[in-house]
């Protein structure tokens, strides 16, 4: 539970960016640099909330750079993103090699009185660091924002088929300007939540590498849809928890393999999602009894996780 | 295209590349000044890194090697228009398939034959991966950046099993790798006074100008180099799309599987198998084939140069208490620079080329 | 609200679509806009709707010029316009579609406009739809409507939001009938309302019966104005043009037949073709007429095996290749030249000698020396101006379909090509067609689709016309007429069953 925010809030970030139509590759590095940032600013400055506000300030200007260069420069989304990957991750560990394995302050945790005292549920949902409840205000927020106001409204069209939010008006470059960099400022959220509470501190190697990946693959498995996005995320925290777990509990079993297995799993958990779509599933279906193939080819499209459809292709108005 | 054209074309990217490396020495500079540190003792350490004495030198064509393997096989993939983002998993496979090999071969057999099996085996390895990686897009409609990353884990999670399990040292499991291997099967080196040139720099080399060759001169090159132009008027022209992306995928895999190979069993290397081995060597191709296009002499120039920067880092940590990292910075930034100035030169010069 | 459009200039680079184009439509009042594809009408109404400025030219509503300068505005002036494929959101609810982009809603329901006024919207949506007969669910998502019911949302909408300039690109061509007849209710009750309805068509029967006035663009320019009621032959000669008498046709002994067609169809939902039979045979000509999107690509692409057909079967020279993947097709002498010059038929980036290599045998090795040597011959013979190292997209249009022709292979047994002259000059045109010629007397068959009337007559032996899918009886070319294929095309007159040729 309370590992999760980080991840929850960048992949809250990412889906309202690519809602948007703009992908960002670069949250490998993103994240752990927004993580360094946030840490640095919070140790520099006594301050927790100078490191929140520094890591969204970061999380925002990467997320500028790639609006600009793919919204105003018209490079491949993919080709920014990924480079910026780079750059983020090295500036990342340069930056912060002062301040590695330096203590720094930490989000206290805050439990809320009376409610925590309820049986079973009080200590799991109400004895956390106020992060966790933030995560929890920033799914529903973001999920009303998107599903249940007039802007969030377009936000979705915008995505969907910009040429239509055009004609109604929508000026779209600078719409996807605009939660790009929303986006984000959100993943820096998740990254300073990393090193101001889930795992403080600063160090190389950091031992997040990787999720950033596993995010950007959230947000497909959640059919960019922040609740569904928000279940991909407590899932995978959970998995990484499992593995700790097991890992301890299966001494023979080589160490070490169980904390890199959530990564996989998830990115297979993936494929599930976006495989019941292709022609060889469909084919590989037939053979089966007509019931049987309707209720699994149901379930896949359940499933299914299906893009909006103008992510990451420029939009040009005539 | 007359011949002034061209002159003026190859004048226009040697001062675009000029501005390029300013721009990012610039951005280097500020960062490290953020930091406290001198800019020019950092570049003069990093130059003194890289080319201070022969040995160094070698440790830059060490590490200009795999350079030169992932951005051969990438030309093809680029050439294509895909992204093989899975490259890092097949530099592992190539190098897990290798030392699996080397390990499975009898202790009396000849010990060229066993590179040269290993060599093929990382070949095999590598390829069968990138093979998986290109059926995934083309049959199982999977996005290649997701695909590719799936089994980049997979990958790792792989290779740590197999260094803390099956092929653990005997005593000392640990993560810093596998029992090394005797320095008879390592590659050799060639002494060309005052410097000492891994053997691999030169399969390397071959590598890239193969590569280079066949884009250019077969027809398995011009047909991949028209599914990437366009995919839909290759097809209807007759070209075998899936077929060529999959061999794409596969051949790139493969020459990626061998610098996983030279990885482990290099004149330099560590000559064992240990987790992270592909060290970001794929990723860092894909930014070389990103700033050189197409053009193989470029990439040839542009990883030596990669190298020399990745290799002349290795003494900030000692000399200035700085990260390494302070490469990929500079690496980073050149590229994403590149990249953007290529995106205001296409916004400011309308119908200039 | 009367709706001026003055003197409107527009050019793409060398086309000039609207050459000084100047209508005048009154207030409550239906006008049709009538034309060939390629006449001008799209690139007017688009900008009418803002979404093209003009290069020269005025809009005037009620006497007042107006500047237009993006769909917003043009909303704004109370102008919207119904695409033929509605500008929806298919994955978001009926009532989502009908909110979103609602400038207003600043001035709505609380926190400021944030939140959508979901109930008055609802109301609105019933009481409108209520007014036309229009039946529509604002839950259900918009991906399972028809055609024509997205239109109809998309009409309630713009009246929500105040339209009194309503234009409709080419509405009827993926409704049903009953639709249709709903619709034009619907137009006539907006008429009556005192609106203006602009009604793009190249639909004769349906312009006829519908509008209170038409103007017929042709090439860009106005052809002619007409007041209801008139003559349909009036409207056709003012879209087409006149009879040209035809050229002396030359001779060409027929063979057996290479192309055969039985009981072919295809799903598709614009263009469902319906049990077409033909025998094409070698050295013959057969011409494809009808607007764009009738059906000649579908049926083009299944000959070249490029789609397989939903029913019926498709032979080459006697072997049956129905549903066989389309290397067979190729390997059989069957050559598909697409009208998408650059990205469909030839692969931009790529030069004429490395085309020329693709297509070879394969080897391992591309013999350049070779390749370039037969480019550089083969550009001598077709007369093409550019080299054997010139990258196709630096090519004229003109040139680019000369390359595609030097490109084919030696012998070929059906050559299908679509809009093989389109956006050439005449001097291009007749030398691609003497080349075809060649081709024809050594024994290839021709199937092709053009446009320009005048072309099909000349240079077909048969002529079949697509209308809405369905295609008529092969007509005899050294007998038809101009006027007699544009009605076919406009669907003034019935396009009847074929029957085996």
């Amino acid at each position: 539970m309370g590992a999760a925010p980080p991840v929850l809030f960048a992949v809250l970030g990412e889906t309202i960016a690519e809602k948007a139509g703009v992908i960002n590759l670069s949250l490998d590095g993103l994240i752990l640099l927004t993580a360094m940032a946030g840490f640095a600013a919070a140790r520099a400055t006594n301050s927790l909330l100078a490191g929140f506000a520094a890591a969204m300030a970061v999380g925002a200007a990467c997320g500028l750079v790639v609006a600009a260069g793919s919204l105003t420069l018209r490079q491949n989304q993919v080709a920014v993103g990924f480079v910026l990957m780079i750059v983020c991750q090295n500036l990342a560990y340069v930056l912060g090699n002062p301040i590695a394995h330096v203590p720094g302050p930490q989000v206290p945790y805050t439990p809320i009185p009376l409610l925590r005292h309820w049986p079973i549920v009080g200590p799991l949902l109400f004895n956390q660091d106020p992060l966790v409840y933030a995560g929890v205000l920033a799914t529903a927020g973001v999920w009303w924002y998107m599903f249940r106001t007039q802007p969030g409204l377009t936000l979705r069209g915008l995505g969907e088929r910009p040429a239509a939010a055009f004609a109604r008006g929508v000026d779209v470059i600078r719409m996807r300007y605009i939660y790009t960099l929303v986006g984000g400022a959100l993943v820096g959220l998740g990254g300073a939540s990393f090193s101001l509470a889930v795992k403080p501190g600063w160090s190389r190697p950091y031992g997040i590498e990787g999720t950033g990946w596993i995010v950007l693959a959230l947000v497909v498995f959640g059919n960019w849809d922040p609740l569904r996005a928000a279940a991909g995320a407590y899932l995978f925290v959970l998995l990484q928890t499992l593995a700790t777990v097991l890992q301890s509990l299966i001494p023979s079993a080589p160490t070490q393999v169980f904390p890199t297995l959530p990564f996989p799993l998830m990115i297979l958990a993936l494929l599930l999602v976006t495989l019941g779509n292709s022609e060889p599933v469909r084919r590989l279906l037939k053979p089966l009894p007509v019931g049987v193939q309707r209720r699994v080819s149901r379930a896949l499209r359940a499933l299914q996780a299906s893009p909006p459809a103008s992510l990451g292709i420029p939009f040009e108005p005539e | 295209m007359n011949t002034t054209g061209a002159t003026m074309g190859i004048l226009r990217s040697i001062a675009a590349g000029v501005v390029g490396l300013v721009l990012t020495a610039a951005c280097g500079a500020g960062i490290l000044s953020v930091l406290g540190a001198s800019p020019l003792e950092a570049y003069r350490w990093i130059a003194a890194g890289a080319f201070g004495t022969p040995e160094q030198v070698s440790y830059v064509l060490t590490a200009w090697t795999p350079l030169l393997l992932c951005a051969a096989g990438l030309l093809l993939t680029f050439a294509a228009g895909v992204w093989n983002i899975g490259i890092e998993g097949q530099v592992i496979f190539g190098a897990v398939f290798a030392t699996g090999l080397l390990r499975a071969m009898e202790p009396g057999a000849p010990a060229w034959a066993g590179v040269i099996l290993a060599g093929l085996a990382a070949i095999l390895g590598g390829g069968m991966w990138g093979g998986v990686a290109g059926a995934l897009r083309a049959y199982g409609n999977v996005n290649e950046i997701f695909g590719g990353l799936g089994l980049n884990f997979i990958a790792g999670s792989l290779t740590v099993y197999l260094v803390l399990g099956p092929w653990a040292r005997p005593g000392i499991a640990s993560t810093s790798g596998t029992l090394p291997f005797p320095d008879r099967l390592w590659l050799p080196t060639f002494a060309v006074p005052p410097l000492v040139i891994p053997g691999e720099t030169l399969l390397g080399l071959a590598a890239i100008g193969l590569v280079a060759g066949a884009l250019r001169g077969t027809q398995f090159g011009l047909r991949l180099k028209a599914i990437g132009k366009s995919s839909r008027a290759a097809y209807i022209r007759g070209v075998p799309v899936t077929r060529g992306l999959l061999w794409a995928f596969a051949g790139c895999g493969g020459l990626a599987g061998l610098a996983g190979f030279v990885l482990v069993i290099g004149a330099y290397s560590r000559h064992q198998l240990f987790p992270l081995i592909s060290g970001g060597y794929g990723f860092l191709a894909i930014l070389v084939v990103l700033l050189a296009g197409s053009n193989a002499l470029a990439g040839i120039l542009i990883s030596a140069f990669f190298a020399a920067v990745s290799t002349g880092s290795l003494q900030l940590p000692l000399q200035m208490h700085l990260d390494s990292a302070v490469s990929g910075i500079l690496e980073g930034t050149l590229v994403l620079l590149a990249l953007l100035m290529r995106g205001v030169q296409a916004r400011l010069v309308p119908g200039g080329r | 609200m009367r709706v001026e459009l003055r003197d409107i200039h527009k050019s793409f680079g060398p086309v000039h679509a609207n050459d000084g184009i100047s209508l005048t439509a009154e207030a409550g009042s239906i006008h049709g806009l009538l034309g060939e594809n390629g006449a001008g009408k799209s690139t007017l109404m688009k900008i009418l709707s803002g979404f093209t400025a003009p290069d020269r030219g005025q809009i005037l509503l009620d006497g007042a010029p107006v500047r237009i300068a993006s769909p917003a505005e043009a909303l704004r002036h109370g102008i919207g316009m119904l695409h033929q494929d509605p500008l929806d959101f298919p994955t978001l609810s009926l009532l989502d579609n009908f909110l979103m982009g609602r400038p207003g809603a600043r001035r709505g329901h609380g926190l400021a406009g944030l939140l959508p006024d979901r109930r008055g919207a609802r109301e609105a949506l019933r009481a409108l739809a209520a007014q036309f007969a229009f039946s529509l669910d604002p839950d259900a998502p918009c991906a399972g409507l028809s055609v024509g019911e997205r239109q109809q949302l998309e009409i309630l909408r713009l009246l929500w939001l105040g339209v009194r300039v309503l234009i409709l690109d080419e509405p009827t061509t993926a409704i049903s009938e009953p639709q249709r007849v709903k619709l034009f209710a619907a137009l006539r009750t907006m008429a009556g309302q005192g609106k203006v309805v602009f009604f793009v068509s190249h639909k004769l029967q349906e312009v006829l019966a519908l509008c209170d006035a038409v103007t017929v663009l042709r090439a860009g320019r106005v052809a002619g104005d007409v007041a209801a009621p008139c003559d349909p032959g009036r409207l056709v000669a003012l879209m087409f043009g006149r009879d040209l008498p035809h050229p002396p046709r030359t001779g060409i002994t027929l063979g057996p037949p290479v192309l055969e067609l039985a009981a072919l169809s295809v799903d598709d939902a614009r263009s469902p073709i319906a049990n077409v039979s033909l025998r094409v045979r070698a050295g013959e000509a057969v011409g494809l007429a009808g607007l764009e999107g009738s059906g000649q690509r579908l049926f083009l692409q299944m000959c070249a095996g490029l789609i397989p057909p939903a029913g019926g079967r498709v032979s080459i020279a006697g072997r049956d290749l129905t549903g066989r993947p389309y290397r067979e097709f190729l390997a059989s002498g069957v050559a598909y030249v697409p009208a998408g010059r650059l990205g469909e038929a030839l692969i931009p980036g790529l030069t004429v000698a490395e085309h020329l290599a693709l297509a070879e045998r394969p080897g391992v090795f591309v013999d350049w020396h070779a390749a370039s040597r037969a480019a550089a011959q083969r550009i001598r013979a077709f007369d093409v101006r550019g080299t054997a190292r010139t990258p196709v997209q630096e090519l004229s249009g003109g040139n680019q379909q000369r390359v595609l022709l030097a490109l084919l292979p030696r012998q070929i047994a059906v050559l299908l090509m679509e809009h093989p002259t389109r956006g050439l000059d005449v001097e291009s045109a007749q030398s691609i067609w003497s080349h075809v010629l060649e081709r024809r007397r050594r024994g290839t068959a021709v199937v092709f689709s053009s446009a320009d009337l005048d072309e099909l007559l000349e240079r077909s032996d048969r002529i079949l016309v697509f209308f809405n899918g369905r295609v008529s009886a092969p007509l005899d070319a050294r007998r038809a007429t101009v006027e007699q294929l544009g009605r076919l095309m406009a669907g003034d007159a019935p396009v009847g069953r074929e029957r085996r040729p």
